[in-house]
């Protein structure tokens, strides 16, 4: 920040107001309640998902004998990925391992568009004339629901898959017994509801937070910005690793329970 | 005068939460993770071949600890800092009485 006629306040509104545009009347910067596209998050992660997808491609068809550097990591990453599966899920699967690989990498990458500094992509894109922009996907409820949905769908199916009919059963008759039906039901339905929430809101809270605190750093005068900046960067390398990593395993955990009976 | 009152009371009752939001969020986290790392060092002195184990599962439930808190410190900060949006809503509720 370096322009002295912005007070502190626009500043961190501005950084917080997604480039939107307006499904109805296909108009940026309109808010149109729920038809409206946060384009900044769908164009970035879009973009740092095919730019995932096509590294590990190459790094799956170009396979030699004597591994590369990119083969070498992508190995690694993947023999990693599959052995906490299978610490936590007892029965066969193939998908499980490549959706908890998907999860980690992406949201991994998308975590770490927090680390660019927060005025660098709006202020390159300004120049364009764009007038928001938020890089952070992660950063933005609709992504997390998005991806924490996704998962709660997946335990449903999964669900289905695994017990058939004797999933109505468990439903009415677990951890209380038969004659209780109504409050096991009741337990039940508040467990399941509670699982994309609270993975949503975890990964959106850490990253809101995150990039808050940066933007709270970029308001700071530009000569003290390289300490507090510095310390915030490095405890954030942690936290965004921490924070993809406890959406893998919890999907984890959760499509495993959902295989498991009682 | 009445209407600098108001602004007086809501910004007043602005900073009280928002140090709460920050200091309770603190607590929290403070007394988890002082919980969670004390027992992760009786559990590795106990069995010092089980620390990288017990090492990822201490860092899943440090996530899980640190989560919540987080979003409620930065409630605080925005109330703090950002554009304080109890204070304009109640500025636009006294606008048609005042006239202004």
């Amino acid at each position: 920040m370096t322009e002295g006629h912005v007070s502190p306040g626009q500043y961190i509104g501005h950084h917080l107001e997604h480039l939107s545009l307006n499904l109805k009347t296909f108009s940026l910067g309109e808010g149109g309640g729920f038809w409206t596209l946060n384009l900044d998050t769908f164009i970035v992660s879009v973009v740092i998902g095919v730019l995932l997808l096509v590294t590990l491609r190459l790094a799956a068809t170009r396979m030699t004998e004597v591994p590369g550097k990119l083969q070498n990591f992508a190995e690694m990453l993947i023999e990693y990925v599959d052995t906490t599966v299978h610490e936590i899920v007892h029965h066969k699967t193939t998908f499980i391992p490549s959706l908890a690989l998907t999860i980690f990498i992406w949201i991994f990458a998308m975590n770490a568009m927090d680390l660019l500094p927060v005025d660098f992509l709006p202020r390159i894109l300004g120049v364009f004339g764009v007038p928001y922009f938020k890089s952070v996907p992660t950063a933005d409820p609709n992504a997390t629901f998005a991806m924490s949905l996704s998962v709660f769908a997946l335990i449903v199916f999964f669900n289905i898959k695994a017990k058939k009919q004797h999933f109505v059963k468990e439903m009415l008759t677990f951890p209380f017994g038969p004659w209780l039906f109504p409050i096991n039901f009741l337990f039940r339905i508040i467990e399941e509801c509670v699982k994309p929430i609270s993975l949503a809101l975890r990964l959106f809270g850490n990253m809101f937070a995150g990039e808050l605190i940066f933007i709270l750093i970029a308001i700071l005068p530009w000569w003290i910005q390289w300490g507090p900046g510095a310390i915030w960067a490095i405890f954030h390398i942690l936290i965004i690793t921490l924070q993809a990593f406890l959406f893998m395993m919890l999907t984890i955990i959760y499509l495993s329970m959902a295989h498991d009976t009682h | 005068m009445e209407i600098t009152s108001i602004v007086g009371q809501v910004q007043a009752f602005s900073v009280l939460s928002a140090g709460l939001l920050i200091s309770f969020a603190a607590l929290g986290t403070a007394i988890g993770f002082g919980l969670l790392g004390g027992k992760f060092l009786e559990g590795v002195a106990r069995q010092p071949e089980l620390g990288p184990m017990l090492m990822v599962r201490m860092f899943i439930v440090a996530g899980l600890v640190d989560a919540f808190a987080a979003i409620s410190i930065v409630m605080g900060l925005l109330l703090f800092f950002a554009e304080n949006s109890f204070l304009s809503n109640a500025l636009l509720a006294v606008k048609p009485v005042v006239g202004a």
